[in-house]
C-alpha cells in the first residue's frame, strides 16, 4: 500500500522501468450514469500487491507476467476477479452492487405504446406513461388513445362503456389482472370500472386467439394489466380528479418496505358522481349517479438470493349506482310504477397470490403458481325488472418454464383448475350452476436469434359443462428485412355464454327474454360457444425525413363454429339461440405512428369492420358495429428539465363511420328509427403541467366539439309503455365536459 | 457451487465423466451495443452445449450456462472470435472484425463515444 502510494508519487517524475497496469473501477448508478468507485480493493491473486482506487476510481498497480488474474472487491459489492494479459491496456472494470438484480434498464424516451418487432404474438405494450395522456378513470376508460381497441356506451342509462376488439364485445376477450383471468362472469359488464386507472402499471394487448397458458376463453384476443408493484411505486402518491359534470376521484397510494423482503402497498380509490343531468330533457338521468370505494392491500414478497418472488393481494370493492327518471325516489318508487329507476349495487371480494422462484442458478428454469378467490355479489333492478346475481370463483393455474438444450427452445408446461359457482334471479326466475374444470397446457417457443420466432401451444380441459376439448394454438413472427415483422397466427376458443351478465343493458329496455334451447344444452338450455380466429399482421419501421415511423396493417377473421346469438332484430323481444348458419367478424386495420420532431408523435389509423351473423331473419351485420372507424392522435411535450418539469399536449380524434340500428320495421311509426346512424366524431385533449417529478397538474376535455346523440332512449315519454328501449344508443349522451386534476409522489 | 467446481476439477483428472452439466463461466467480450449483443449471443448458443448467454451491455461481462460434456470455453470463444468481437487476451481476426457491421466498430474511438449516453 505505502509502496503504491510511493510509486505514484514517482511515476510522473521517474520513467519507472517496472510494467504498471494501471485502470478505472466505476459502478453504474439507477439512472445508467458511470460513477467512479473510490476505496476498491484491487490486488492479484494470491499475493499481496495491490491497490486501493482513489477519488477518480482510478489505481495503478505493478504487473508481472506470472500475474494474471486481478481481483477487485468492496463491501457491498460482487467481488470479481479479472484476467489481464496485456498491460498496456488501461482496464475500465464496473463493480454491480450485490443488492442489485440482474436488470438494466435502458434509459430514453420510449414509445408510451410499443409494438415488439421480436414477439411471436402481436402485442402491444401500453405504458403508464401513455396511460396518463387521458386522465383515464378506470380501466374501460384507459383504451382513449388505443386504435385497437374500440369504447363505446353499453346503453343510455348506466353510463357503462363497453370495449370491443376485432369487432367483438368484451365476453370474446380475456380480460386479466397480472395474468389472472379477472373480467368474465358476473363482473362482465362493469368489471373494467373496478380497476382504477392509476393502479395500472401498463397493459398488454394481444390481438388474436393468445397464448394457451391462461386459459381456453379468449377468442379475439387478451388484455393483461400489471397493476403497480409496492417495491416500485411511489411512497405516496395522490390523485385529485374533478370534472365538471361534478364527478370526484380521489386516489392514494401508500407503499413501505418493511424489511428487506417484505413490501406492503395499500392503495384507495374513491369515486362519486351525485349531480343530476339531464341536457337532452328526455327526464332521464343523462349519466347515473353514482359512487365506489375501492381499496386494495397488496404484499410483495422478494427473496433474490434463492429465486423466490410474490404477492398478495386483497381487495374490496363496493360500487352503487342510481339511474332513471329525474324525480325516481328509490326509498319510495323502486319496482313501482310510480317512475322508471334503475339501482345497480355490487361488492366484490378477491384474493390473489402469485408465487414465482426462478432457479438463481439456472435463470430459464421457473415454477409459478397463481391462485385466486373471488366471491361478486350484484343486486340490482331496471324498472320493474329485477336482476341479482352472485358468483364465487376459484382460479389456479401452476406453470413450470424451461429449455430444452438451449434457450432458444423455450417451454411452459403446467395444470390448470378453476370453479365458478353461479347464482342468478332474473326476474322471476332463478339459475344456478357450477362450472369447474382441470385443464393442462404445454406451450413450445423457438426463437432463431435472428428471423423467425414461433410459439405453438396446446392444452387439454375436462370441464363439466363444456365436455373434454382440445385447444390448440400457434403464433408466428418472420422477419424477412430489417425492422419488419410478419406475423400469422390462428387458434380455437370455447366458452359458456353467461347470457344475461354479460346483455345486461337488456332489463333497461321493455323486451321480453326468449331463450330458444333447441338440445337440451347445459348452459340455460343453449351449447357453448366455439370460436377459431386467424390473423395476419405486418409491421415495418422506417424512416423518413430522419425520424423514426412505423406502419402496420393487420388483418383477423373470427368465424364461429357455434356461438350464443343475441338476436335484437324484433324491437319487442331479444332472443338468444345458437346459431345455425354461419358468423364471422372481420376485421382489417392500418396504422401509422410517426415522430414527426423532436417529442412530437402522430398516431392515425383506419379500420373496417365486416362483422356478419346469420339471424333468424337473415344474414346482416351486427348491430352497432361501426363499418369504418378513423383515428387520430397527437402529443407533444417540451424539453425536460433536470428536475423532470415539462409542458405535455395530447389530443385524440375519434370518428365512426354510420352503424345498423337493429330492426325497428314492426314498431309504430313514431317508433321506427332509421336503418343507420349518423356518423359520429369525437375530440378529447389534455394538457399536463409537469412542475417536478413530485408534483403534476393536468387539465382536460372530451368530447371538445359538443356531440351528442339527441334521442338516446325510445319512448322516454313512457318507460313502461311496450316500446321503452335505451339501447339504441351509437355516440355521447352527455356534451362536452371537461376535467381537471393534480398528481403529487413521493419517490 | 465453487466447491463443486473446484472437487469437479480435481476428479476430472483421474474420472473422465464427472462433467458439469450446467457450468458456468464469465469473462469479457468488446462490443458496443445491442446489435453487438445479438451477435455475441448467437454465436454462443449456437455453440452446441451452450445453454444460455448473456451479454451486458454496460459492463461487457458475458455470462455462459454450458455443458461440459458437449463443448469447452476454448470453443465457444472461438466462435465469438469468428464472428468479430475480441476478448480480453484473444483479438478477432481483422477479417472477422471487418464483417461487423460499421456502427458496431467498436475498437474505433469515434464509435465508442457514439454509444456513451
Amino acid at each position: 500500500m505505502k509502496k503504491l502510494l510511493y510509486i505514484l508519487f514517482v511515476l510522473p517524475v521517474v520513467m519507472v522501468s517496472q510494467e504498471n497496469v494501471s485502470g478505472k473501477i466505476l459502478e453504474i448508478d439507477n439512472q445508467g450514469n458511470e460513477i467512479p468507485l473510490p476505496g476498491a480493493n484491487v490486488y492479484w491473486l494470491n499475493t499481496s500487491i495491490g491497490d486501493v482506487t482513489d477519488f477518480e476510481g482510478n489505481f495503478s498497480i505493478t504487473y508481472e507476467t506470472e500475474y494474471k488474474d486481478l481481483v477487485v472487491s468492496f463491501v457491498g459489492y460482487k467481488t470479481d476477479t479479472i484476467s489481464v494479459n496485456d498491460s498496456n491496456k488501461p482496464i475500465k472494470h464496473f463493480l454491480k452492487a450485490t443488492s442489485e438484480l440482474d436488470e438494466v434498464e435502458i434509459v430514453s424516451r420510449k414509445k408510451a405504446t410499443s409494438k415488439s418487432y421480436l414477439q411471436a404474438q402481436n402485442v402491444m405494450n401500453v405504458s403508464s406513461e401513455e396511460l396518463l395522456k387521458a386522465a383515464c378513470c378506470n380501466l374501460s376508460e384507459s383504451f382513449e388513445t388505443n386504435p385497437s381497441i374500440d369504447v363505446n356506451f353499453a346503453d343510455a342509462v348506466s353510463g357503462t362503456k363497453q370495449i370491443k376488439m376485432l369487432g367483438l364485445t368484451s365476453p370474446y376477450i380475456l380480460i386479466a389482472t397480472e395474468n389472472i383471468p379477472s373480467v368474465r362472469g358476473a363482473s362482465q359488464a362493469y368489471g373494467l370500472t373496478f380497476t382504477p386507472g392509476t393502479w395500472v402499471e401498463s397493459i398488454q394487448i394481444t390481438k388474436g386467439a393468445g397464448s394457451v397458458v391462461n386459459g381456453y376463453e379468449s377468442i379475439a384476443g387478451q388484455i393483461n394489466a400489471e397493476l403497480q408493484k409496492p417495491t416500485k411505486d411511489d411512497k405516496l402518491f395522490v390523485n385529485l380528479y374533478g370534472a365538471s359534470n361534478e364527478r370526484l376521484e380521489l386516489n392514494t397510494h401508500f407503499n413501505a418496505k418493511l424489511s428487506d423482503k417484505w413490501s406492503t402497498g395499500l392503495y384507495l380509490h374513491g369515486n362519486m358522481h351525485q349531480k343530476e343531468h339531464d341536457v337532452n330533457h328526455d327526464n332521464f338521468l343523462d349519466m347515473p349517479l353514482y359512487h365506489q370505494i375501492n381499496v386494495m392491500n397488496r404484499w410483495q414478497y422478494t427473496d433474490t438470493e434463492n429465486g423466490f418472488v410474490g404477492f398478495f393481494n386483497f381487495r374490496y370493492l363496493t360500487d352503487e349506482k342510481q339511474t332513471g327518471e329525474l324525480d325516481f325516489n328509490p326509498n319510495t318508487d323502486k319496482l313501482t310504477t310510480n317512475a322508471w329507476g334503475s339501482e345497480i349495487d355490487t361488492q366484490r371480494f378477491d384474493f390473489s397470490g402469485k408465487l414465482g422462484y426462478v432457479n438463481p442458478e439456472l435463470p430459464w428454469r421457473s415454477v409459478g403458481v397463481q391462485f385466486a378467490v373471488s366471491n361478486h355479489q350484484q343486486d340490482s333492478y331496471f324498472g320493474l325488472r329485477e336482476y341479482n346475481i352472485e358468483h364465487n370463483s376459484i382460479y389456479s393455474n401452476v406453470m413450470y418454464n424451461s429449455i430444452i438444450s438451449d434457450s432458444r427452445h423455450k417451454i411452459k408446461t403446467g395444470v390448470s383448475f378453476t370453479y365458478d359457482h353461479y347464482d342468478e334471479l332474473v326476474e322471476l326466475n332463478t339459475f344456478e350452476r357450477i362450472d369447474n374444470s382441470i385443464g393442462a397446457f404445454f406451450e413450445y417457443n423457438f426463437d432463431n436469434l435472428d428471423k423467425l420466432n414461433l410459439t405453438a401451444g396446446i392444452r387439454v380441459d375436462n370441464h363439466n359443462k363444456l365436455g373434454f376439448f382440445v385447444t390448440p394454438r400457434l403464433h408466428a413472427r418472420y422477419t424477412p428485412w430489417e425492422k419488419s415483422a410478419f406475423r400469422a397466427s390462428f387458434g380455437r376458443g370455447k366458452r359458456s355464454a353467461n347470457i344475461f351478465a354479460e346483455n345486461q343493458s337488456l332489463f333497461a329496455t321493455s323486451r321480453a327474454i326468449n331463450v330458444i334451447g333447441s338440445n337440451g344444452g347445459e348452459i340455460y338450455g343453449l351449447d357453448p360457444e366455439i370460436a377459431w380466429n386467424y390473423g395476419v399482421s405486418f409491421l415495418q419501421g422506417f424512416n423518413l425525413f430522419e425520424r423514426k415511423a412505423d406502419v402496420s396493417v393487420d388483418f383477423y377473421r373470427t368465424d364461429f363454429q357455434n356461438q350464443v346469438v343475441a338476436d335484437w332484430e324484433n324491437p319487442q323481444e331479444i332472443s338468444f339461440y345458437n346459431l345455425e348458419d354461419d358468423s364471422y367478424a372481420n376485421s382489417f386495420q392500418t396504422e401509422i405512428n410517426y415522430n414527426m420532431f423532436k417529442r412530437f408523435d402522430v398516431r392515425l389509423a383506419y379500420k373496417y369492420y365486416d362483422v356478419k351473423t346469420k339471424y333468424l331473419t337473415g344474414k346482416k351485420p351486427r348491430p352497432l358495429t361501426p363499418k369504418h372507424r378513423f383515428f387520430a392522435n397527437a402529443g407533444y411535450e417540451t424539453y425536460r428539465k433536470e428536475n423532470g418539469a415539462q409542458w405535455k399536449f395530447d389530443a385524440t380524434y375519434n370518428w365512426l363511420g354510420e352503424q345498423r340500428f337493429s330492426s325497428t320495421i314492426t314498431n309504430p311509426v313514431q317508433y321506427q328509427l332509421p336503418e343507420k346512424t349518423p356518423t359520429v366524431g369525437t375530440l378529447n385533449a389534455q394538457i399536463t403541467k409537469v412542475f417536478s417529478s413530485k408534483f403534476e397538474v393536468y387539465l382536460g376535455g372530451e368530447n371538445i366539439t359538443n356531440v351528442r346523440q339527441d334521442n338516446p332512449i325510445m319512448g322516454a315519454e313512457d318507460p313502461f309503455g311496450a316500446n321503452f328501449d335505451t339501447t339504441y344508443v351509437y355516440g355521447p349522451i352527455f356534451g362536452s365536459m371537461y376535467y381537471a386534476g393534480l398528481r403529487f409522489r413521493i419517490k | 457451487m465453487k466447491k463443486i467446481l473446484v472437487i469437479a476439477t480435481f476428479l476430472i483428472a483421474t474420472v473422465s465423466f464427472a462433467q458439469n452439466k450446467n457450468a458456468k463461466a464469465s469473462f469479457e467480450v468488446d462490443g458496443v451495443c445491442m446489435m453487438c449483443k445479438d451477435r455475441i449471443e448467437k454465436a454462443c448458443i449456437k455453440t452446441k452445449g451452450v445453454k444460455s448467454a448473456n451479454w451486458n451491455v454496460q459492463t461487457h461481462e458475458l455470462r455462459l450456462i454450458y455443458n461440459e460434456g458437449k463443448t469447452s470455453l476454448d470453443d465457444v470463444k472461438k466462435n465469438i472470435l469468428a464472428v468479430g468481437h475480441d476478448l480480453k487476451d484473444m483479438k478477432a481476426t481483422d477479417e472477422a472484425y471487418n464483417s461487423v457491421h460499421p456502427c458496431c466498430k467498436y475498437r474505433e474511438e469515434e464509435v465508442k463515444d457514439d454509444h456513451k449516453e
